[in-house]
C-alpha cells in the first residue's frame, strides 16, 4: 500500500514537473521481455521512463541501478528495493570472483524486462554520449530472444541538473527506437557501436 | 457577471455551435475516413469549446480568476519556450528566477495594482538581474546568445501576455467595473482573426505571404481575416468605451500585431526546426501557437487604451 502510493506520488510528480511525452517511434508498448537502454544524465531518468511505460508494463520493467548509490540505508533503498523493485549492481566489484551482471541475468531469466544505462554513469558533460560500457553486449548475446529498444531522454539534464535541488518544469520527450539484436557475426565492439549510433539516431538535432 | 458579457458568451456559444456543425458535415461529406484537414479543424473546434469553458469559468471569478488563467498561460508558455530554446548548466539560477520568481512576482503585481512596479519590473530589473545569476557560473560560451533567450522568453511569455490581465488595473471613465469585457474584446477580436485568416486563407488562399516563415499564411487570408476581424470588432464596439470607429482602429491595429505575432514566433520555431511549440492544444499545437497573436497584440492595446482612454 505504501509503495503503491510512493510510486503513484512520484511518477505523477515526474510528469507533471516535465510533462514526460512518450514518442514509440520504432516500437509500440507491448508486453514483451525488453531491455530499454537509455542516455543516462540525471538521477530521475529512469523513473522518467518507468512513468512513461503503460501501467501493465510498469510492473514487469525494473530499473538497474547502482548498488554504491542506493543501497544507502534509509529512503533512496526503500524507494529503489520497493518502489521500483531495482536491480542493484556492484559497480566497485568488491568481489573479485563474482561477476556483476549476475542479478541481472537472474532478472532477465525470471523474465522480467529491464531499464539499463550503458554509459554506466551520469554523463555531466558536453558530449551527448559517453562510451558504452560492455554490459549491454553481455545481455543481450546472453537473451538473443529479448528485444533490446534504444530510448532517448531528452532534456531531463536541464530539469534537474546535477547538485540542483530544485527541478525546473520543462518538458521531457522520451523517443522509443526500433528494437535490435545481436547479429550471428558480430563482435561486442561491433554491437556497442550499433547501439550507440542507434541511440544517438534518436537525440534532437541540435541547431 | 452583467448582461453583456452573458450576451457574449451565448454569441459565441452560438457561433461554436454553428462550427461544430459545419465541421461535423464535412467529415460527413467526406465519407467518414481519415482526412487530416477536416479531423484537424474538428480537434481545433473541440478545443475551441474547452479554452471558452475555462475563460467562461476566470470570468465568473472576475479580476482574480483572469489573474490566476494568465498566471497559468505564461507558466505553460514559458515552459514552452525555455524547453526549445537550449541553455547551459550556468543559466539554471536565472531560469529558477524566471520560472518561480518573475513569473509569479509579475502577477503577483498586476493583482496589487502596482503599475509603477508591473510595468518595468521585467524590463528593466529582471534585464540586469538575469545577466548577473548566469554570470555567476563562470561559463562564457554563448553567454550574450544564452541571457537574450532567457530574457527574450520572459518578456513574451510573462510580460506580454501579462498585459491581458493588466487591463482590469485600468481605470476608465464611464467604463467602470466592466474592464473584464475589455479583456473578452481583445482575446475575442484577435483570436477570430486568427481563425478567419485561417479559414479565408484555407478557402482562397492561393499567393504565399512569407513564404520562408510561414509557408501555410496566405495573402488572400490574411486581408480576409484582418478585415472581417476589424468588421466584427468594430461592431462589437457597444461592449468597449470605445466609439464605432475607435472600435475599428483598435481591432485594425491587434489584428496587425497579432499578424506579425505569429510572424516572428514562426520564424523561432523554424530556426529550431519545428512545426508547433507543444502538443497541449490537440489541433492547434502548443499554448505558444495558440497566444503568438495575442503576445504582440495586448501590450500595445494595454498601453493604447491607457493612454488614451483612462
Amino acid at each position: 500500500m505504501l509503495t503503491a502510493l510512493t510510486a503513484f506520488a512520484i511518477t505523477s510528480a515526474a510528469r507533471l514537473i516535465t510533462g514526460a511525452r512518450a514518442l514509440w517511434l520504432g516500437c509500440t508498448p507491448q508486453p514483451v521481455q525488453r531491455l530499454y537502454f537509455a542516455n543516462h544524465s540525471s538521477h530521475g531518468d529512469f523513473v522518467l521512463l518507468w512513468a512513461s511505460l503503460p501501467g501493465p508494463l510498469r510492473q514487469r520493467t525494473r530499473p538497474v541501478a547502482g548498488a554504491d548509490y542506493w543501497a544507502k540505508p534509509g529512503l533512496r533503498n526503500f524507494v529503489i528495493r520497493k518502489v521500483f523493485n531495482g536491480v542493484l549492481i556492484d559497480r566497485q566489484r568488491s568481489e573479485v570472483q563474482a561477476n556483476p551482471l549476475q542479478p541481472v541475468l537472474d532478472a532477465l531469466s525470471g523474465g522480467d524486462s529491464l531499464i539499463f544505462f550503458p554509459e554506466g554513469t551520469r554523463n555531466l558533460g558536453d558530449e551527448p554520449l559517453l562510451p558504452f560500457k560492455s554490459g549491454l553486449f553481455h545481455l543481450a548475446a546472453a537473451n538473443p530472444d529479448m528485444e533490446v529498444v534504444p530510448v532517448w531522454i531528452a532534456n531531463l539534464n536541464r530539469v534537474m541538473p546535477k547538485g540542483r535541488a530544485l527541478p525546473l518544469p520543462l518538458l521531457c520527450t522520451l523517443s522509443f527506437g526500433e528494437p535490435l539484436q545481436v547479429q550471428a557475426a558480430e563482435d561486442k565492439h561491433a554491437f556497442l557501436e550499433r547501439a550507440r549510433q542507434a541511440l544517438l539516431n534518436l537525440a534532437p538535432k541540435e541547431v | 457577471m452583467d448582461h453583456n458579457t452573458v450576451l457574449l458568451f451565448a454569441g459565441i456559444g452560438a457561433l461554436l455551435l454553428l462550427a461544430s456543425v459545419i465541421g461535423r458535415l464535412l467529415k460527413w461529406r467526406a465519407g467518414g475516413g481519415p482526412h487530416a484537414v477536416i479531423d484537424n479543424l474538428n480537434a481545433r473546434i473541440n478545443a475551441w469549446w474547452v479554452m471558452v469553458l475555462v475563460i467562461g469559468i476566470a470570468f465568473l471569478f472576475g479580476k482574480y480568476g483572469v489573474i490566476v488563467l494568465f498566471y497559468c498561460v505564461s507558466f505553460y508558455a514559458l515552459r514552452e519556450f525555455m524547453t526549445l530554446t537550449p541553455t547551459r548548466r550556468s543559466d539554471y539560477p536565472a531560469l529558477v528566477a524566471a520560472f518561480y520568481v518573475a513569473l509569479p512576482l509579475q502577477y503577483l503585481l498586476i493583482a496589487m495594482d502596482w503599475y509603477g512596479l508591473f510595468s518595468i519590473f521585467i524590463p528593466v530589473y529582471l534585464f540586469l538581474l538575469l545577466p548577473i545569476l548566469a554570470s555567476f557560473g563562470g561559463d562564457t560560451t554563448r553567454f550574450l546568445e544564452r541571457a537574450s533567450k532567457v530574457q527574450w522568453g520572459l518578456m513574451i511569455a510573462v510580460y506580454c501576455v501579462s498585459a491581458v490581465p493588466a487591463l482590469m488595473t485600468l481605470d476608465i471613465p464611464g467604463f467602470e467595473g466592466r474592464n473584464l469585457l475589455l479583456i473578452a474584446w481583445l482575446i475575442l477580436v484577435v483570436q477570430i482573426s486568427d481563425v478567419l485568416q485561417y479559414v479565408c486563407g484555407k478557402l482562397f488562399g492561393k499567393r504565399k505571404v512569407a513564404p520562408n516563415l510561414s509557408p501555410s499564411k496566405t495573402i488572400e487570408g490574411l486581408l480576409g481575416g484582418v478585415a472581417l476581424a476589424t468588421l466584427i470588432g468594430a461592431s462589437l464596439c457597444w461592449i468597449t468605451p470605445f466609439s464605432f470607429w475607435q472600435a475599428a482602429l483598435m481591432a485594425l491595429t491587434v489584428n496587425a500585431m497579432g499578424f506579425f505575432g505569429g510572424l516572428v514566433m514562426s520564424a523561432i520555431k523554424r530556426d529550431r526546426g519545428v512545426k508547433d511549440w507543444g502538443h497541449m492544444i490537440e489541433g492547434h499545437g502548443g499554448m505558444l501557437d495558440r497566444i503568438d497573436s495575442v503576445c504582440f497584440a495586448a501590450p500595445v492595446f494595454f498601453h493604447f487604451v491607457r493612454y488614451w482612454w483612462a
